[in-house]
């Protein structure tokens, strides 16, 4: 805590700095999602150093963190006191802040059951492309003065202003936790997540790859005890372990350089007939894909099907990463931007290729 | 007749001309245009705020809605969308010179999925109907507002609503998947999408809570969730108020999420009391439910501990409903509070500060030091869980005065939310009636900011104009000091 981690001003100066010269900038904190997104060129601008817990009272639900704030050192408080980010955020390297996870809205196995990050976020304190430090939402779990910014800042991947603090909504830990593997085909396995899905099931994670169906259960040690019985299984030893690699992209599944899509569709979309090998997560929401396949057909059948693609890692050239937008859309993307950042500094072609 | 938002700063248009116009897309009888036709929309929930629009029309089809966008779009005409218009802040107050924007005709639901848990509603639906229309399913929509039975889900959506269940389950926001929008220009647009993200920004966070101001909302597609196996409530009176809010940190302290936490000061208990006969402690000094659902054994431990945790808070009376008829009478009192309380006073003006819960004990203290100041007596029911007042200040219209003290008084309360770190509105919305608040809440940067974001979407503002978002001018009349996180700029002057 303290002030001098407190580095705002200099963030400030800096963008106005940037604002007088016409000069792009990259935003960047611990850089572990350099991966992700568009190459973008400009000027680096560090929110490293811009660190700190700045409130945190367990009863209230509330954490309020600078941007640069690595997630550890904030699941580490939460943990502290059986407390935890309920979206369970993939880090992707030691150094990941909640900064950076925020502006990814990157979320984990229970996203599917528990919701996103920006589902958690309470506020924000950013500096616009204006140079402006400005504050939306706040600290309490209801408010709807003003337009919802803080959330939109969530997967904006830096593009609208440069993000200095957040606040997020945060949950108990469950008292119990197990997961069951099921040897099943995947069409069953996805229909047993779609039964599952409206039943009223302590379920918080679920992932299908190569014949085997992995189902977290989390709650009160007598449900979870109960649940288990009622789906059956085999009991997964090391379960931390495992959820981890998933949730880091160190399963091997993840291991070799093909290309790794990421397809977010409705869970009850029927296997895809698409050349790669496919792991399934959040219920049969999201299908990770690797694969050789171009870009085209893959973007044109999420489309097709009311979903969306993403290049998530790839060695080979990162111009188009994300789905395309539709044309209204897009405009509207445009003059939001305009909105936030009108002398286009921030993030320049991160996202999409226009802004 | 309080003072309304509307000035006349659009381009003045011919009636009949107009009219004429609109019957180039709408049926005859969708278009109205006479007094007595236009009373019922003059109004919303807020009723001091009242006006009567230019001209209202009933569109039943998103190509219409499109057609009277592009129309008002190349007229200049202001546009305020309506759903049931039971908005508590005059969000749906019709502009003078203005179209107002009927969704009334929108109520089909168009699709249930059952297997990924969606209706896909007309924005027009009730808010009940979908819960209904999914409960042989097993499946319910979470957020409840009290006014469920007649506000619609597009109202909903455009104020970003809660219920008691919130706590657990989310606002608006956090159950819908996919909306669908027109923009001032005519354009359709679908914000969202079939999975659990869609690509770009997250506009349907920033559609949420917008009032009306950014786009219409032509479709809604909402989550649904499984019914519990089991809901149980229980009901705790205090003698002390401040004990009460203590029982309501130590609940969540031990790591327990309710799906209700709901409680009521003395007031609020009688008027419900005398109403309903819910059969409250009539003594108690305040009463807490609290509602937990979930797994049968889940529900089983956590009755056992809320019990235990009350007990130790202090609480002089603890109830666990034997049955869903005790269930459901504890909250008949809790959800009959306001027509409770309208019975006891001839007005009454409802308020919706949120605040951190720490702050609660603070907070009813200064209300109850501003109750005797003002001579307005006040009446908490509030979402104690997750720190949302409703405070409803009683007051007579009839007589001279009292309509404004209530309104300073109100504003006074907000004021206090902001400076103890909380909000002027959790979930009613801003509306034409806390444009004021919006300038101690907010820096004129911030402000300018959210006309910005406005003017992305709607750059001639014809958009419900004048509300939500106060302009830079209004701020400096009602020279407001802004003040943020209790950091008051003279913390010499004006104490609660
Ligand atoms: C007795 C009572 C109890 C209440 N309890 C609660 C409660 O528990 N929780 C809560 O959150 N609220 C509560 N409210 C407030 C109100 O019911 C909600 O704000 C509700 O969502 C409004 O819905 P509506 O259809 O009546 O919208 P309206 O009042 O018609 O409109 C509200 C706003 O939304 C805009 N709007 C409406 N439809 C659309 C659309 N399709 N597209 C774009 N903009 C649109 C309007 O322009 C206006 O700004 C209560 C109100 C009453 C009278």
């Amino acid at each position: 805590m303290g002030l001098k981690n407190d580095i705002s001003e200099q963030l400030q100066n800096r963008v106005r700095l940037a604002i007088e010269k016409g000069e792009a900038l990259r935003i960047i904190a611990g850089g572990s999602k350099g991966f992700y997104g568009r190459d973008v060129s400009g000027s680096e601008l560090s929110v490293t150093q811009h660190q700190g817990i700045i409130s945190y009272q367990p009863s209230e639900l509330v954490i309020t963190a600078r941007a640069g704030t690595p997630i550890k050192v904030i699941e580490n408080a939460l943990s502290e006191n059986a407390q935890m980010l309920a979206f369970e955020p993939p880090a992707f390297g030691e150094r990941a802040t909640i900064g950076g996870t925020v502006a990814c809205n990157f979320s984990g196995p229970r996203r599917a059951y528990s919701g996103a990050a920006r589902d958690y976020v309470l506020g924000t304190k950013i500096i616009n492309g204006k140079a402006e430090i400005l504050t939306f939402g706040g600290e309490v779990m209801k408010n709807v003065a003003g337009y919802d910014v803080s959330r939109l800042m969530a997967g904006a991947m830096g593009t609208l202003g440069v993000l200095l603090e957040i606040s997020l909504k945060i949950v108990p830990k469950p008292e119990a936790e197990t997961t069951v593997m099921l040897n099943l085909g995947s069409e069953e396995a996805l229909l047993k997540l779609q039964q599952w899905a409206s039943q009223p099931l302590p379920v918080s994670g679920s992932c299908f790859y190569q014949n085997t169906l992995y189902v977290r259960l989390s709650g009160a040690e007598k449900a979870v005890r109960e649940m288990r019985q009622f789906i059956g299984g085999e009991l997964l030893k090391n379960a931390d372990y495992f959820w981890h690699s998933v949730k880091e992209q160190r399963h091997d599944f993840f291991k070799n350089d093909q290309a790794l899509w990421r397809i977010s569709l409705a869970s009850n979309t029927p296997i895809l007939s698409l050349d790669g090998n496919t792991l399934y997560e959040w219920g049969g929401a999201l299908r990770w894909l690797k694969t050789d396949l171009p870009a085209q057909p893959l973007r044109k059948f999420s489309e097709s099907i009311n979903g969306h693609a993403t290049l998530f890692r790839t060695s080979g050239k990162r111009d188009e990463i994300f789905q395309p937008l539709p044309k209204h859309l897009l405009q509207l993307h445009r003059k939001l931007k305009q909105a936030f950042d009108p002398h286009g500094i921030f993030n320049i072609g991160r996202m999409y290729q226009e802004y | 007749m309080t003072q309304t938002a509307n000035k006349a700063d659009f381009p003045a248009v011919d009636l009949q001309n107009l009219v004429s116009q609109l019957a180039g897309i709408l049926p005859q009888d969708s278009i109205l245009h006479e007094q007595e036709d236009l009373r019922p929309y003059e109004c919303d929930g807020l009723s001091s705020y009242r006006q009567l629009p230019l001209v209202a029309v009933l569109p039943d089809s998103v190509g219409q809605v499109q057609k009277i966008m592009r129309l008002c779009y190349s007229l200049g005409l202001p546009i305020v969308a309506r759903g049931a218009g039971t908005g508590l802040s005059g969000g749906a107050l019709p502009y003078a010179k203005g179209v107002l924007l009927s969704l009334a005709k929108f109520s089909k639901i168009i699709e249930i999925d059952k297997d990924v848990c969606i209706a896909r509603v007309q924005p027009g639906v009730r808010n009940l109907a979908i819960s209904q229309a999914v409960d042989h399913l097993g499946l319910y929509y979470a957020p409840d507002p009290s006014s469920q039975i007649a506000c619609t889900i597009g109202g909903n959506v455009a104020e970003n609503s809660g219920g008691v269940h919130c706590l657990k389950y989310g606002l608006t926001v956090h159950n819908i998947q996919q909306i669908k929008i027109v923009t001032i220009e005519g354009d359709l647009i679908t914000v969202g999408g079939g999975g659990l993200d869609s690509p770009g920004y997250d506009l349907l966070a920033l559609m949420t809570g917008s009032e009306g101001m950014l786009a219409v909302i032509v479709e809604v597609t909402v989550k649904l969730l499984p019914k519990p196996q089991r809901v149980q409530a229980l009901l705790a009176a205090f003698d002390d108020v401040m004990n009460a809010g203590k029982a309501v940190g130590n609940i969540i302290s031990a790591g327990i999420i309710p799906a209700g936490l709901e409680m009521m000061d003395r007031l609020a208990i009688k008027a419900a009391e005398d109403f309903v006969h819910a059969g409250y402690p009539a003594d108690a000094e305040a009463i807490l439910i609290c509602e937990l659902d979930g797994a049968e054994t889940e529900v089983t431990e956590q009755t056992d501990a809320v019990r235990d945790i009350l007990n130790n808070s202090g609480a002089t009376e603890v109830r666990v409903a034997k049955d869903e008829q005790e269930r459901v009478n504890f909250w008949k009192g809790r959800k009959n509070a306001f027509p409770a309380v309208g019975r006891i006073s001839p007005d009454y003006y409802c308020m919706d500060g949120t605040i951190p819960r720490k702050s609660l004990p603070l907070v009813l203290q200064s209300m109850a030091d501003m109750s005797v100041k003002y001579g307005l007596a006040v009446a908490n029911v509030f979402h104690a869980g997750d720190g949302n007042l409703h405070p409803l200040i009683l007051f007579d219209a009839s007589i001279a005065g009292e309509l404004e003290k209530a309104e300073e008084f109100g504003g006074k309360i907000l004021e206090l939310c902001i400076r103890v770190g909380g909000t002027i509105t959790g979930e009613h919305g801003v509306g034409t009636e806390k444009l004021n608040q919006m300038c101690v809440q907010y820096k004129s940067t911030e402000l300018s900011q959210f006309h910005a974001v406005k003017a992305a979407f709607d750059h001639k503002g014809l958009l419900n104009p004048g509300k939500a978002v106060p302009t830079l001018h209004r701020c400096a009349e009602f020279g407001a000091m802004h003040v943020h996180n209790g950091e008051l700029p003279y913390p010499e002057l004006e104490r609660f």
